[in-house]
Formats: C-alpha cells, sequence, structure tokens
C-alpha cells in the first residue's frame, strides 16, 4: 500500500486519469501557443497585406488569408491569448466573488442567507446571455464590460453551489472543535470551512470556463465583446461571415480553434469530477 | 390532489423573483447615463412631448417615486414606446413572439430526438467502444460555438447542397418551415449534448436499478425491460435539466436569430442594443426573464404529474 501511495500523482492511477490527461494535454499546448505567440506566429496578426488578399491556404499561409491580406494562422495563434484570458478572468470574478458570498451567507444563515438566496433566485430568472447583453448594452461595448457584466450575473451559481456545501459542512464536528476554541467567524468560515467545501466549486469552474469561454466570443461575434482590430476567435469569424462563400478558411479555423479549447476544459472537468467524486 | 397544492402556492412565491425583475429592468435603464426622457422618445423629440413623458413617468420625483410609475405603468401594459420602430414596446414584442417561440419549440424536439438514440447507444455498451463515440462527440457538441455551427451549416446544406435557404423567414407555413430548419438543427445538435450526457448518466443509474432487475427477473425481455421500464424512469430528469437550461436554450435563440436573419426576440434586443432602443431592451429582457419563471414553474407541475412520488 505505502509503496503504491508514496508514487507521485501522475504514475497513479484513479479514475477519470485519461480524460484529465488529454483534457491537460490540450489546454496546455494551447496556452503554449499563446504564450510563445510571438515566436511561433509566422507574421504580424494585423499586418496587412494588400497582394495577398483572400489567399487560400497553403504552405506560405497555412490557414490563408483574410480580406486585409492578414495572415489567419497567426491570427488564431495571437487570439488565442486574448481568448484564455477572456476564459479564466471570466470566471474568476464570478468564483471569488460567490464562493465569498456563498460562504457567508450559508454560514450566517438567517436574514443575510434569506436576502442573497432572493437575488439569486432573480439573477437566475434571467437568461445568463440577455441579462449580460443588457448590462454590456448599458456600459458600453468592449471586453471591461464583459467582465463586469460577468462577475454581476454569474457569481450566482457559484455562491448558491458553496452555500449548500457550507450547510453541510456546517454541523461537522471540525467545525464544532474550531468554534470551541474559541476562533473567530472569518477564521472557521475561510480557514477551516471553505476548503472542504471547494472541490466542487473547483470542477464547476472548469466546465463553466467552456460556458464563459463561448459567451464571450458569442459576445465578439455579436459585436459587443472584443472589438477589431485585435484577433478573437469569435470575432475573426464574424470578419469571415462576409466572405464565407470564397474565403470558409476565414471563419473555419477560428471556430475550429474554440472548439478545440473548449473540448479540452471539458475533458478536465470531467476527469476532475470522475476523480474527486463530484457530480455534476 | 393535495399534491398539487403547489400549483395554486407557487405563484405565491413567484412574486419576489418578479418584484426582483421589476426592480433590475428598471434599475437597467436608469443607469444609463443621460436624460431618461430623451432616451424615451429620442434626440428629435419636440419640448412638449418629453413634458408629456416626464409627467407619465414621473421624471422629476425621487428614484422612488419613480419606480413606483414605473409599475404603475407596466400594470397597465405600458412598457414604453420603441424609438426605432415608433410602436409600443408590447405590440412589437407581440409581433416576434412566433418566430423565436418556434424555434424553441423547434429545437428542443429536434434535441431530444436526437439524445434519446444516442444515450441509449450509449447506456447499453457502457464503456465500450460505442459509449466513448458518443462521449466525446457529445463533448464536442458542449464546446461548439453555437454562431459558428450556424455558420457551417449554411454552407454545407444552403450554399454547397442548396437544399435550404440562407437566412431569413418567409411568409407562407413551408416557407416558414424551410427556414427553421438550420436554425433549429443548430440550437438542437448543442443541446442534445447537454441532453445526452444527462440521459445517459441516469438510464445507466436505472438499468441496474432494483425495479429493472424486478422486471428482468419475471422473464421480461431487455428490450422491454429498457423501453418500459427504465427509459421512463430515466428521461424524468433530463426533461427538468431541459427546464433548468431554458435561459441558456434562450440564450442561444438570441445567437442563431442573429446569425440566420429571424425577425424574432433575439435579434429585436441585439437590434435594440444596437441603435440604443432601451425601452425594447428592458422590454425583451423582462418578458424573457418572465418565460423562464412561467417554465420552470411548468416543470414542476410535469414532474409531479410524471411521478407521484415526488411532492414540492
Amino acid at each position: 500500500m505505502t509503496a503504491i501511495a508514496a508514487r507521485p500523482l501522475y504514475l497513479r492511477r484513479f479514475p477519470g486519469r485519461t480524460t484529465l490527461v488529454v483534457g491537460l494535454t490540450v489546454v496546455g499546448l494551447m496556452l503554449l501557443a499563446a504564450l510563445a505567440a510571438p515566436l511561433i506566429a509566422p507574421y504580424d496578426p494585423v499586418f496587412q497585406d494588400g497582394t495577398a488578399r483572400l489567399v487560400a491556404p497553403s504552405a506560405a499561409h497555412p490557414f490563408g488569408t483574410d480580406n486585409f491580406g492578414r495572415d489567419v494562422f497567426s491570427r488564431v495563434i495571437w487570439a488565442a491569448r486574448v481568448d484564455l484570458q477572456i476564459a479564466f478572468l471570466g470566471v474568476v470574478f464570478p468564483l471569488v466573488i460567490g464562493t465569498t458570498i456563498g460562504t457567508v451567507a450559508g454560514y450566517f444563515g438567517g436574514v443575510v442567507d434569506a436576502v442573497f438566496m432572493r437575488i439569486v433566485d432573480v439573477v437566475l430568472a434571467f437568461p445568463y446571455l440577455v441579462l449580460i447583453i443588457a448590462i454590456i448594452a448599458i456600459l458600453g461595448p468592449g471586453l471591461k464590460s464583459f467582465y463586469i457584466a460577468l462577475a454581476l450575473v454569474g457569481w450566482v451559481s457559484y455562491a448558491r453551489l458553496i452555500r449548500s456545501q457550507i450547510l453541510i459542512l456546517k454541523s461537522a464536528d471540525f467545525v464544532l472543535a474550531a468554534r470551541s476554541l474559541g476562533y473567530s467567524h472569518s477564521r472557521i468560515m475561510f480557514r477551516h470551512l471553505l476548503p472542504n467545501a471547494l472541490i466542487s466549486s473547483i470542477v464547476f469552474a472548469m466546465s463553466d470556463m467552456v460556458l464563459v469561454l463561448l459567451g464571450g466570443a458569442s459576445i465578439s461575434f455579436l459585436g459587443l465583446g472584443v472589438q477589431p482590430p485585435t484577433a478573437e476567435w469569435g470575432i475573426m469569424v464574424a470578419e469571415g461571415q462576409g466572405f464565407i462563400t470564397q474565403a470558409l478558411w476565414m471563419t473555419m479555423f477560428p471556430g475550429l480553434a474554440i472548439l478545440l479549447l473548449s473540448f479540452g476544459f471539458s475533458l478536465i472537468a470531467d476527469g476532475l469530477g470522475e476523480w474527486l467524486g463530484v457530480k455534476e | 390532489m393535495h399534491r398539487y397544492r403547489f400549483v395554486l402556492l407557487r405563484p405565491l412565491q413567484f412574486l419576489p423573483v418578479l418584484f426582483g425583475i421589476s426592480v433590475i429592468t428598471f434599475v437597467l435603464v436608469r443607469l444609463i447615463p443621460g436624460d431618461p426622457a430623451r432616451m424615451l422618445l429620442g434626440t428629435r423629440a419636440t419640448a412638449s412631448a418629453l413634458e408629456r413623458i416626464r409627467a407619465q413617468y414621473g421624471l422629476d420625483e425621487s428614484i422612488w417615486v419613480q419606480y413606483l410609475y414605473f409599475l404603475k405603468n407596466l400594470f397597465a401594459g405600458e412598457m414604453g414606446k420603441s424609438i426605432v420602430f415608433k410602436t409600443d414596446v408590447l405590440k412589437l414584442i407581440g409581433t416576434r413572439i412566433e418566430p423565436t417561440l418556434v424555434l424553441v419549440i423547434g429545437s428542443v424536439a429536434l434535441a431530444i430526438l436526437i439524445a434519446v438514440p444516442m444515450a441509449t447507444i450509449a447506456a447499453r455498451n457502457r464503456g465500450r467502444i460505442p459509449d466513448q463515440v458518443v462521449r466525446v462527440v457529445s463533448t464536442l457538441g458542449l464546446g461548439t460555438p453555437p454562431f459558428w455551427l450556424a455558420l457551417m451549416l449554411m454552407i454545407v446544406f444552403s450554399v454547397k447542397l442548396d437544399l435550404l435557404p440562407v437566412s431569413g423567414y418567409g411568409r407562407t407555413l413551408p416557407e416558414k418551415a424551410a427556414h427553421m430548419v438550420l436554425p433549429c438543427l443548430t440550437i438542437a445538435l448543442s443541446l442534445s449534448a447537454v441532453l445526452t450526457r444527462s440521459l445517459r448518466a441516469s438510464l445507466i443509474a436505472q438499468i441496474t436499478s432494483d425495479q429493472a432487475t424486478a422486471a428482468r427477473a419475471r422473464g421480461l425481455s431487455e428490450g422491454t425491460v429498457f423501453w418500459r421500464h427504465v427509459m421512463p424512469n430515466a428521461i424524468v430528469p433530463t426533461l427538468n435539466l431541459l427546464a433548468v437550461n431554458v435561459g441558456w436554450l434562450i440564450g442561444g435563440t438570441v445567437i442563431v436569430e442573429s446569425v440566420f436573419a429571424i425577425p424574432g426576440m433575439g435579434q429585436l434586443l441585439i437590434r435594440g442594443i444596437f441603435s440604443r432602443d432601451y425601452m425594447v431592451v428592458q422590454g425583451v429582457a423582462m418578458c424573457f426573464a418572465v418565460a423562464t419563471v412561467l417554465v420552470n414553474f411548468l416543470a414542476d407541475i410535469l414532474t409531479v404529474a410524471a411521478d407521484p412520488r415526488v411532492k414540492l
């Protein structure tokens, strides 16, 4: 037994390992490509080559060029930076806000809990994307507005999830022990309860990344998110829409990039869930 | 009949949610910088028209009184006027409901038609190759951007094969049906991925359940056990998931309507945002939210009707 336990995690067999490994590889490779964009991308993502407009995929331009003569391959790689940022930041803000609110509401209960949970009900009554679009409409288009909208809307799922965990854990012996030692409420909440309650939120956050990535790309596609000439996959699909019959590569490749990254995130979420025994 | 008592009680619980929805939509529009009266009427409004709208919405009163005016107008079925379309927002929405409703119902039906066989194949071959294939396909389906899928389907079915119209809605019934195939298919392919995963999990739980074993012990064939005992029990939580996802579904219709230029509520919302037609944005957002609440209520009723053990 000890011999097995002493082996590092990556050598051990656990449920969901293959799924997790494949997912981490996909996301890892895309992250690497994003970080190394200046080294990998053959062209400047905004450089317009007037002599090479709408060129079909070839050795010089693996994914072809767009209507401005920009290299689609280079743009897809540079866009990975923006889209990965959307997926990470778009999940981190709601995760932190929702977890804090859910922990406090679940721990104290009473009026605080009732008020926050009614707010959660109301926000959940609105279709996710509709509320985000409405908030962006007021703040004005742009990535910053998208993050603010997401923080205002996305926290509710995390608050609800963590609250249900806290309610279960609240009556556990280790909490009673911490309380009898005279620890402060905030210490019990954030040092004792939260670490135990966080697992299902982390798994949820991974599957949420798919939702946020697709949401961010959709918002940009509609013209409300990232603004041109910045390379972002959703925008690139929108830009290619008008040339879809002559230059399918303009729309096809950025879409495939979104698909691949979401696939990776989904696999990580599934693998983690299977490993840690968390059900969706 | 006391099981159905919640049908009368639940609407009372809706009241705080509906109240919250009205507060959020009210606040959303008041947060926009600028003179609300001008926003309601557009920049070229006359002084007397501005005066009239200020009186109607109590715009010179405090924000609390303004909210009461807003509620009063709401109860009178008055959601303001569209600057662009020059009509009542509620009337405008009325003319846009049909395509959106067709899109939602059509894509749900199509998604169920795709998900049931996929989940069946996966669950009955658990762990084997068909199961793995379904798993990969449904995971890919979850991650497919709907706006991109819409364009790819358009290229294949409308441009290359020339089978279906590219975009728009049409006037006659057959025209409308032809126009709605690809939009419904776009949403259905994403939605079926969610449904397949859920249905597969509950099918697997039901296949090994006591009551399925009991049915097998009575000498029923595996096929009969599956379709008469396993599937009916497994499908209830999946249908519930559908209700939970109705908000997501509406988000999908907004995007798909934009791509296919379908004159529905989603397109109205997006156009409203770009033309700064805030009353339209407010009205559509509110309608979508109320619809979401209603669908969840209906799902509760169906769940109770489908399973006598459930009490709400």
